[in-house]
């Protein structure tokens, strides 16, 4: 993470910031990621491996939305792939190795300032994770009703992001919850720990599709 | 280094550790949850020095009930009951933005009628989460008249309710295609009498409790929320209005039938505790101001529910909709794979993006403060934990 994103809020009355100072131990998750240890280079995401429908005629493409997916593809190209554009709602798909830096994009110059949320979902069949950022924007009023879909992919067996928080600070809890269900971990994230499952939970993350409700 | 000069350094170094002792003697870890009444079902710790807090740490999923996981075995009708189980007070809300995200993807079209009678019965909704918090943070802050007035109030907007759906509690009212059964005879007189009614009441409670000068006193100025940081930790509903922000999904992005009512919203600029607690009742005011023109404006008949095939299904997709809840916007991002079964939901809750400011705001504060910034957070440890 560089030096000049603000994690950190500003401290009240100089004392010291709660949640990200307390950096604490690696998890002891039973999954395979944490085994190796080692960054792999995430799978490219395939195309034909979504259950999602690919729309990307440029003749449909509404107004506004293709204004604020113009200026993205101009400046990184390939690097995004625009999965669609419905109104008020884009989805776009960009690789792992580029995701900080197309989300600062996204914010310094598109005026998208906070995440709502942040979703993992599991897909043993292609061998990925899908992690998907819910942005919206509170500073501007034409963006009010927009919801920008930012997605990246990871191999399920060796699940690891950068994170976003040095970019959206409101994501830390929502990618602290996604690193416990679906045991994607974080890089730079200050806690990947447990959250909201039980302290002595002892089995996969619950969200994976091979997890099962028992008399299910 | 003489002798002198070493001793003297020696005993500098055996000071200062003298001195980071007390340091870590000073403060205290305090426990507060989950079996405090106080906080609900929610654990946090504090560490105190002195008077003041230096340390927060959060640590929900006392009440984790894995409602996403169970989504994916149930189909979307099925999935109604348990969906509205976090939030049982505001239960028309949470199933009103799970509906659009289902209607979505099956592509139903919802008959006008129906689109009225939802948004009531979520105003309805709205109104008795809100007196219920209300009651709730009146209690903890000493107000005892706060609880009584609020909680018997309820009772009234909860007979509506009952009248309306058959259920006091968890109505199962919204669902993909409209309403469960259409509005019962006589309702629209007896609701506009009990709005009326409200409305009277929320000016006694203004004058009692809003303009008592102790609650003024412990909350005005305490726990400031700038608008930039509201921003930043991406809060929602009341506390992001209390920073000063206009910010509603009714108005932002109007769904259903909201783009055809006339309302603003409200929002407060001192971005204190006081104005994170006095948001809500605003939002209740406006809310009575808005079940007016929904009765006013619903036609005489019609059908209240779209037919749908007995395992309703959609192509492949996804959808993110949201509605504005009593704790801010409420979204749901569902993936169908083409089956009668969602593939992924997640439900993202204003309490869940709220807990962000909670550690924020509490560091700096005193100790004594602390159950007027928690509640002012208008949070639900049960919705947060899903």
């Amino acid at each position: 993470m560089s030096k000049s994103d603000d994690l950190s809020l500003g401290n009240i009355k100089g004392k010291p910031s709660p949640t990200v100072a307390s950096n604490k131990a690696l998890p002891s998750i039973s999954t395979k990621q944490g085994e190796t240890g080692s960054v792999a280079a995430p799978p490219k995401p395939s195309s034909n491996n979504t259950s999602v429908q690919v729309k990307s005629e440029e003749a449909e493409l509404p107004q506004f939305e293709k204004g604020i997916i113009d200026s993205l593809v101009s400046k990184y190209g390939d690097s995004i792939k625009i999965i669609y554009v419905k109104p008020d709602r884009i989805k776009i798909e960009v690789p792992s190795k580029d995701i900080v830096e197309i989300a600062r994009h996204i914010r310094d110059e598109s005026g998208f300032d906070h995440a709502e949320s942040v979703s993992a979902t599991d897909y043993p069949k292609t061998g990925d994770i899908e992690v998907i950022y819910h942005l919206g924007s509170y500073t501007r009023d034409d963006l009010s009703s927009h919801i920008l879909s930012l997605s990246t992919r990871t191999d399920r067996n060796n699940a690891r992001l950068p994170s976003l928080i040095g970019v959206f600070r409101s994501v830390e809890y929502h990618e602290r919850e996604s690193f416990e269900m679906v045991g994607v971990y974080f890089d730079n994230h200050p806690r990947n720990d447990r959250f909201l499952l039980p302290e002595d939970w002892a089995d996969i993350p619950p969200l994976r599709k091979e997890f099962r409700i028992k008399g299910r | 280094m003489s002798d002198q000069e070493e001793r003297i350094s020696e005993t500098t170094r055996l000071g200062l550790e003298i001195v980071k002792e007390a340091e870590e003697d000073r403060l205290m870890t305090l426990s507060v949850g989950p079996q405090h009444p106080g906080s609900g079902h929610f654990r946090f710790t504090v560490k105190v020095d002195g008077d003041y807090i230096v340390d927060c740490d959060p640590d929900p999923g006392y009440v984790h009930r894995g409602e996403e996981k169970m989504c994916e075995y149930r189909n979307f009708i099925q999935n109604i009951p348990h969906l509205e189980r976090p939030v049982i007070h505001d239960s028309s809300n949470i199933t009103y933005s799970y509906s659009l995200a289902v209607e979505e993807l099956v592509k139903i079209d919802v008959p006008r009628r129906a689109q009225f009678i939802r948004a009531i019965a979520s105003e309805l909704n709205r109104q008795i989460y809100t007196l219920y918090w209300l009651a709730i943070y009146g209690i903890f802050l000493g107000h005892s008249t706060m609880f009584m007035w609020p909680t018997g109030d309820r009772e009234l907007i909860i007979d509506l309710m009952e009248a309306l759906t058959g259920a006091r509690v968890t109505h199962a009212y919204n669902i993909p295609g409209g309403v469960r059964n259409d509005i019962p005879y006589g309702f629209k007189d007896r609701c506009l009498r009990q709005v009326s009614y409200f409305e009277k009441r929320l000016k006694e409670y203004e004058d009692i409790f809003y303009n008592n000068p102790l609650l003024r006193q412990r909350t005005e100025g305490v726990a400031i929320l700038t608008k930039e940081d509201a921003i930043k930790l991406g809060v929602t509903g009341s506390v992001l209005r209390a920073s000063g922000i206009p910010y509603d999904i009714r108005k932002a992005e109007p769904y259903d039938i909201y783009d055809e009512i006339d309302f603003n919203v409200q929002y407060m600029k001192t971005c204190d505790s006081f104005a994170r607690a006095y948001v809500p009742l605003l939002d209740m005011r406006e809310s009575c101001h808005i079940i007016r023109q929904l009765l006013d404006k619903m036609p005489e008949s019609g059908e209240v529910r779209a037919k749908l095939q007995p395992n309703p299904k959609g192509p492949p997709g996804e959808a993110y909709r949201r509605v504005e809840s009593g704790r801010g916007a409420l979204g749901y991002y569902i993936v169908s794979d083409g089956t009668p079964r969602p593939y992924r939901v997640k439900i993202s809750v204003g309490s869940f993006r709220n807990l962000l400011a909670l550690p924020h705001l509490l560091v700096g504060s005193k100790l004594g403060d602390m159950p007027s910034v928690y509640w002012s957070l208008n949070y639900w440890p049960v919705e947060a934990d899903r």
